[in-house]
């Protein structure tokens, strides 16, 4: 390494020469970003403004409306009621996520601990991650269903007399779709804060432990703060992904989201009008998700970049 | 004596907490595998069995079900599973070996605008690929790419996320002076990049190979919008298609072989690649 300097002085003006090739290897990507991404992105916000859907075998439109397609969005109380179902989701699934994640994650770089066989801990809590969400749920939806075998095992352990409708109640369905998100996430979870933890200088748990300080007082006073930049980093994340939240509740609900639509999802919504060709619509609720989207992405991106200027400053 | 005692109150208080570590943690494994356990139970159980109710014991009826389900049924979950490989594979085939060309462009190279193209690709990651699936559709029917696998293999190659993990590897690993030394030895920058740079990222290359396989064979959501011809459907389309099914009448030890025959592959790899897929989370999704 030491001889580098010189060779790069050296080979400087050969460099230079060189650096136009930067352009060439960048061609794919961008070349795939605007033809996949970039265009159909503009199609959107572009469809967003045209009334353009089905009457039956009928197409009407495209006509250009303006802002028409926005203000049916948002006057309707669809919109409004999908946002609370995947937001009563989302957080049904994130609080026992994060909390089994700290909980976990600290058991788990604790070394006064010394917890024995992690790495097959891990390797079980990753697991449901890896499983394809259609799948899973699909699972599920048999498993709940009212002579499944989560009904007949409550039956013979005599905790219910008869079957629980698990796909009939508000609350059970949405317990459901949570739950399982809460499983596919919380290993996941666990894993990025261990990463954060193992950061975290051990002289500080050191120090605090010689002072007097119990593990308890230690976690609240030293861990969590210091840990507060990935905290919100993944909140910010499992809410952008809570967002996006489609195949679990599709599947279990076969897309209707019942009963009473109580587990229709922001993209469910988007889904059905795509199938129905109601392109107008679909178009105006693309581009809400997207601005909604980019505003907490800034988010992310303000943190994680004042997170590294940190980190180089030390 | 006072010393004494603190530390002996210490050394109780870390055995209660390992043992409710223990507690905790066991109970939160069997969670993640108690479903998995019964879908297995259940493959192996006929329909009769099946109406009988829950039990722990595993019956005989496993090949029976595959067998139906496979070859006598209204699905083809051969064909499907051979679709969704070929999707997968490719996606993870492309998108490693492009977002690592991408990232080498941003190391290797000091070229105008380097600084702010690095910003845009970083900035770019968090488009959701819902929000632009209306345009996709309407584009690729357009582009007559719709019952194609083209349309859901060849975007991975713009994958930020991968990129971005192909970059802080490449910090680590590809210093400016090899790459001066493989310039100097006369080989072109395209050889220097596949024979010099390449063979370095194996590590980073596999890891991003698996994850970019998983999410592509576990994605839903855009392929049941492009492809609807019947041979090829994805997985992920037929297991959606049998959940609309009236299939409550169907033989219930077929519903579960089929989704057997789509979970247990990816378990069975997954024990195998566990120690490089766990490992390989966090180092592209925190910064070190």
């Amino acid at each position: 390494m030491k001889g580098s300097g010189t060779a790069a002085v050296r080979g400087s003006h050969r460099v230079n020469r060189h650096n136009r090739w930067g352009y060439i290897f960048l061609i794919p990507f961008f070349a795939v970003f605007v033809i996949f991404q970039l265009i159909p992105l503009v199609q959107t916000f572009y469809y967003s403004f045209f009334e353009n859907y089905m009457s039956g075998l009928r197409q009407v439109g495209p006509n250009f409306i303006g802002w028409a397609n926005y203000k049916k969005l948002l006057v309707s109380g669809d919109l409004w009621a999908y946002t609370k179902n995947t937001m009563i989701m989302w957080i049904l699934g994130f609080v026992p996520q994060i909390f089994f994640s700290l909980l976990l994650s600290a058991w788990f770089t604790d070394p006064s601990l010394r917890l024995r066989g992690q790495r097959f801990f891990k390797t079980v809590i990753y697991l449901p991650n890896l499983i394809m969400a259609a799948a899973f749920s699909m699972l599920f939806f048999t498993l709940f269903a009212n002579k499944g075998p989560i009904n007949s095992l409550l039956i013979q352990l005599g905790i219910f007399s008869k079957p629980y409708k698990f796909m009939s109640h508000v609350g059970s369905v949405r317990g459901l779709v949570a739950f399982m998100n809460f499983l596919m996430w919380f290993g996941n979870t666990t894993i990025l804060l261990m990463a954060g933890m193992m950061g975290i200088d051990t002289n500080l748990f050191e120090a605090a432990e010689v002072d007097g300080a119990t593990s308890t007082q230690i976690f609240w006073k030293i861990t969590l703060p210091l840990l507060k930049p990935i905290l919100v980093y993944v909140m910010i994340t499992s809410l952008i992904g809570g967002l996006q939240m489609f195949d679990v509740p599709q599947i279990l609900t076969n897309g209707s989201g019942n009963p009473n639509r109580c587990a229709m999802t922001l993209i469910m919504y988007l889904n059905k009008h795509l199938y129905s060709k109601n392109y107008g619509m679909a178009g105006a609720l693309s581009v809400l998700l997207f601005l909604i989207t980019a505003v907490l992405s800034i988010l992310v991106f303000r943190l994680t970049n004042a997170d590294a200027v940190e980190k180089g400053e030390h | 004596m006072a010393d004494m005692s603190l530390k002996k109150r210490r050394a109780v208080s870390v055995r209660a907490r390992r043992v409710i570590a223990y507690v905790v943690l066991i109970l939160l494994s069997f969670l993640c595998l108690f479903w998995f356990y019964v879908l297995f139970i259940n493959a192996t159980r006929s329909n009769g069995e099946l109406a009988k109710g829950f039990t722990a014991i595993p019956s005989t009826h496993l090949l029976k079900n595959l067998n139906n389900v496979l070859f006598h049924g209204a699905q083809d979950p051969i064909r499907g599973m051979i679709n969704s490989f070929i999707v997968a594979a490719s996606s993870a085939v492309l998108s490693t070996y492009f977002s690592t060309m991408t990232a080498y462009a941003i190391h290797a190279y000091r070229f105008k605008g380097r600084k702010a193209i690095y910003t845009f690709i970083l900035a770019v990651m968090m488009i959701p690929t819902q929000v632009t699936a209306l345009g996709f559709i309407k584009w690729m029917t357009k582009l007559h790419l719709m019952n194609n696998f083209a349309p859901l293999v060849v975007p991975t190659i713009a994958a930020p996320v991968t990129f971005f993990y192909m970059k802080q590897y490449m910090d680590s690993v590809l210093s400016p002076s090899l790459l001066e030394a493989a310039r100097i030895d006369g080989a072109g920058e395209f050889r220097t990049f596949n024979i010099i740079a390449l063979p370095l990222m194996k590590p980073a290359i596999a890891v991003q190979m698996v994850f970019t396989f998983v999410s592509s064979w576990n994605n839903y959501f855009t392929p049941a919008l492009i492809l609807k011809d019947k041979a090829k459907k994805t997985l992920p389309i037929l297991l959606a298609e049998l959940r609309g099914a009236d299939f409550m009448k169907f033989d219930m030890g077929q519903v579960y072989a089929m989704i057997a025959f789509s979970i247990f592959p990816v378990i069975i790899v997954y024990l195998f690649l566990s120690r490089y897929i766990v490992g390989g989370v966090t180092a592209g999704g925190v910064k070190e």
